[in-house]
């Protein structure tokens, strides 16, 4: 089974590279661009088949390893 | 007393920091590849800086699970002195042995050049060879040095006086321009900043000499 992580740096944590993103896609001509914010997707293939099961251990690799939560939110779906 | 530095794939101040610890022990230290699992009995181990294991996903998070960190941990707990520097101060936290974490530079840029910090706390046995307050000269050499934590934690660690250095000149964004920090018990103490390159008359300062030497004299 597939699933997927996405991780996002929490709301209030700096992100220069997404404010250095923003800053270039305005000089690029997008106009009203407001916040820009980079997160990361990590794709995890499992032997489990139960998508309950393999969620709560991705869920589980995310709290350990994948996303450090002192500054970081993450998310797990099944693919 | 036993002392050793440990390697990681990437560690590129390694030497450096076995250069600077033996001048100060008048003995060699231990060189330890990450991948070992049994650490031989040690009064202190340094973290060196680099870019352990490329900085995949983080800075110093693949390193903070590797083998020889689990046994790292363990002992911290029991007393033993820890020193992370750069990279390792990174991998300190990532480790949970220190709070926070490293960010990128606020500037997005890496930042290689001599900083001045101020001592927080010299009523510590890696700092008591400085005088409160003391300014000194050391290099820095980051892209992801800014010191961030939780407002809580900020103030826990502010009140506990576990500032060990802070930047005159914040070169990197740090939350209150902490460059250094030490955990509750005071025997682990993680910094930015590179005593070990600024530890003889050749490498322009000698400002991080009193920094090894304290800890050795502690050690003693």
């Amino acid at each position: 089974m597939k699933l997927r992580v996405d991780i996002m740096l929490k709301e209030g944590v700096l992100d220069p590279q997404g404010k250095a993103i923003g800053h270039a896609l305005g000089t690029l001509g997008f106009k009203g661009v407001g916040e820009v914010r980079v997160g990361k997707t990590i794709e995890l293939e499992v032997a489990e088949t139960d998508s309950a099961k393999a969620t709560a251990q991705a869920k589980a690799m995310a709290e350990k390893l994948l996303a450090n939560q002192v500054i970081e939110d993450f998310r797990v779906s099944v693919i | 007393m036993q002392v050793a530095v440990i390697v990681f794939p990437g560690s590129n101040c390694d030497r450096d920091a076995a250069v600077a610890l033996e001048r100060a022990l008048g003995k060699k230290p231990l060189m330890l590849w990450h991948a070992d699992t049994e650490l031989p009995k040690l009064d202190l181990v340094v973290l060196p800086g680099g870019f352990s294991y490329g900085d995949y996903l983080r800075t110093g998070a693949m390193a903070a699970h590797s083998p020889i960190m689990r046994e790292v941990v363990a002992r911290a707990a029991k007393g033993m002195k820890v020193l992370g520097i750069c990279n390792g101060f990174q991998v300190l936290c990532e480790s949970q042995l220190l709070p926070g974490i490293l960010l990128r530079n606020r500037s997005l840029k890496f930042v290689c050049r001599s900083v001045t910090l101020r001592v927080e706390n010299n009523n510590n046995d890696f700092t008591r060879q400085y005088q409160q307050g003391q300014e000194l000269s050391l290099p820095v050499a980051h892209g992801d040095g800014c010191y961030f934590a939780e407002p809580d934690t900020l103030k826990q660690i502010e009140d506990r006086g576990q500032v060990a250095f802070r930047y005159i000149d914040n070169p990197n964004g740090a939350s209150r321009d902490i460059a250094g920090i030490f955990n509750e018990k005071g025997n682990v103490l993680g910094m930015m900043p590179h005593p070990e390159r600024a530890a003889e008359t050749l490498h322009g300062s000698t400002d991080g000499v009193a920094l090894f030497a304290s800890v050795v004299k502690a050690l003693a």
